[in-house]
């Protein structure tokens, strides 16, 4: 089994398509970065405009910490778009290429290459995930320093220096946990056709509907907002609250957690019976 | 050719809406054989080659591979099976040796002994490490029939190995093919669309088409033109079926409703006309049932003259 997985590492990893997330990372992080070295100031009135009048604001607000969760803010749509590029090739490609009628005539079985493609993915989501912290927290504490974590939310949360690194590593944890239920609907949708386009569209067109029904304040979507994986999403974010709301994320994490796997099986029941055509 | 059967199908049947691809197909491979599956383009070849590689789940029927049947032994069965569906495809962007690793891998794994002799078999050792997409059509091909026997495998199915290739390369699969089967006593079933090349490396053959098989047996007892099967309309028809009985050079004599039919050699046709007609019997018509190459071609062609009767099963 470690050989089938290791091999589909291997696929993935030489495929070009599977480097365009991380070169995307690449390129945009830097850029953002910029720009806000060189708007710095507008950024950080923005977060503390509220309280500016009553209070005083020391030291280094702009600091690497807080343009990291200023990144992160890429995880609603930027990053589920890449990550689809990835996971929704997982299955489809092996269809496009032909390469099916190399792998599904031997003995080990389906359900175990299937399993071996989804720890690619999941491998895969979280290496992007990873890189982008990674890459905004090195960048960001080179060109900015380090300094006290200011988090806008509903009200203004002051996270001290000493705390800022394991939460924002939490918060990447965090972060690649709700990226696996995208990837895995992206995988779901990548055994039901033979092209690495399509589910990379029903993706993004899922989660950018359940947004939006999700924003509309009728009591209708209100009521269907617990049933929208994307409702979830925002789990990232709880690592930067104060006090952690362990048992938020806790439901959150169950939440995303059985979305995952309930998208997983479906695409187990699936591919096992499939006549390969192709 | 021993007894044993290394592939069978029952009733083997696939329905892709309302169109049956294949059906009723009654296949039996035994050890040693090479076996021609042979059929026009459309027939239901790649189907059936599809269903045997557990590729395809059949809606009739049902497939026993060493006499253990496939679905419920297909971990087993299919370690002892190499195949080529269709045109050779593989991760161009990984070298020759990458992709029979990958593949190995999901046999349990070959030593690299092994398959660097099985690059060597087809003549690609040299380009092991080159990616596949610098392959020219033949050397795909030839990587194709490599993949296909990595184990080594008892039993070895091709789909159409020689399409795409120039006549140096069909020469050197068809030499291939003689060589795994009398070399290293593989049992390989391969179709084709060209009578031609079964009749030269097939010992056992089956013609379908339409998803239905037509004939099946031995290449030399079908392909013989060393006699023809002839329908006198001679009356009446029992005093011809006694004068033919006594020629010693007929066989196979069969009387029905309209006709009596015997085999003979082509050339003495004539002469058994004009004894019947000789003896008294009214020999009303004289009409040489196609031969199977005959039959073969029209039915490629699409011919609408090929007779209904023609298209009973006749199993070896």
């Amino acid at each position: 089994m470690r050989s089938i997985v290791g091999n589909e590492i291997l696929k993935t990893s030489f495929k070009w398509r599977s480097t365009i997330a991380f070169i995307a990372v690449a390129v945009v992080v830097p850029l953002v970065l910029i720009g806000v070295k060189m708007q710095g100031d507008a950024v950080v009135k923005g977060a503390t405009r509220a309280l500016g009048q009553d209070f005083l604001f020391f030291g280094n607000i702009l600091n690497g910490y807080f343009v990291t969760a200023l990144i992160m803010n890429s995880l609603w749509v930027h990053i589920p778009f890449l990550i689809t590029l990835g996971a929704g090739d997982q299955l489809a490609g092996e269809a496009t290429a032909g390469t099916y009628r190399i792998l599904l005539i031997r003995p080990a079985s389906r359900s175990r290459i299937l399993f071996a493609k989804y720890l690619t993915t999941l491998l895969y989501t979280l290496a992007v995930v990873a890189f982008l912290v990674a890459l905004a927290v090195g960048l960001g504490i080179a060109m900015f320093g380090t300094g006290v974590l200011l988090v806008q939310g509903k009200m203004l949360t002051v996270i001290p220096e000493s705390e800022a690194p394991w939460r924002l590593v939490l918060a990447c944890g965090l972060a690649a946990w709700g990226m696996w239920s995208v990837a895995s609907l992206a995988f779901l949708l990548s055994s039901l056709v033979d092209n690495g386009i399509g589910p990379i569209i029903g993706t993004m067109a899922v989660i950018i509907v359940s947004y939006v029904v999700s924003a509309i304040p009728v009591d209708l979507f209100r009521a269907m907002r617990p049933y929208l994986f994307t409702s979830y999403l925002n789990i990232w974010q709880k690592a930067m609250e104060q006090p952690l709301p362990w048992g938020e994320i806790f439901h959150s994490g169950l939440v995303l957690g059985a979305f995952s796997i309930g998208f997983y099986l479906i695409t187990w029941y699936i591919f096992v019976r499939k006549d390969i055509l192709s | 050719m021993s007894d044993e059967v290394v592939l069978q199908t029952f009733a083997l049947g696939k329905r892709y809406g309302k169109r049956w691809a294949v059906s009723e197909l009654d296949l039996t491979v035994r050890r040693g054989d090479v076996f021609g599956f042979l059929g026009p383009n459309g027939a239901g070849k790649s189907t059936t080659i599809r269903m045997i590689l557990s590729l395809v789940t059949p809606t009739t029927g049902r497939i026993e591979l060493f006499g253990k049947p496939l679905r419920q032994n297909r971990k087993e069965v299919l370690g002892r099976v190499g195949g080529l569906v269709e045109r050779p495809d593989f991760y161009l962007y990984l070298s020759a040796r990458r992709n029979l690793e990958i593949v190995a891998a999901l046999r349990g794994g070959v030593s690299p002994r092994h398959l660097y002799e099985t690059l060597e078999i087809v003549g690609l050792a040299d380009r092991a490490e080159d990616p596949v997409k610098t392959f020219s059509h033949g050397m795909k091909q030839r990587l194709g029939i490599a993949q296909a026997l990595l184990g080594p495998p008892e039993f070895i199915v091709l789909d159409e190995p020689t399409s795409g290739l120039d006549p140096q390369g069909i020469k050197e699969v068809r030499e291939l093919v003689t060589r795994l089967s009398a070399d290293r006593h593989m049992t390989i079933f391969l179709s084709s669309h060209l009578l031609h090349e079964i009749e030269q490396t097939a010992t056992s053959m089956a013609i379908i088409t339409g998803g239905k098989m037509v004939v099946q047996g031995g290449v030399r007892e079908l392909l013989s033109d060393r006699e023809v099967a002839v329908r006198f309309d001679a009356r009446p028809f029992e005093r011809a079926r006694e004068v033919l009985a006594g020629l010693p050079f007929a066989s196979g004599i069969r009387q029905n409703a309209e006709s009596v039919e015997v085999c003979l050699p082509p050339d003495r046709i004539a002469e058994v006309n004009r004894l019947l007609v000789q003896l008294g019997l009214e020999v009303r018509s004289v009409v040489p049932k196609r031969s199977l190459e005959e039959y073969f071609l029209a039915i490629t062609e699409g011919a609408s003259e090929v007779s209904p009767s023609a298209r009973r099963t006749r199993t070896n």
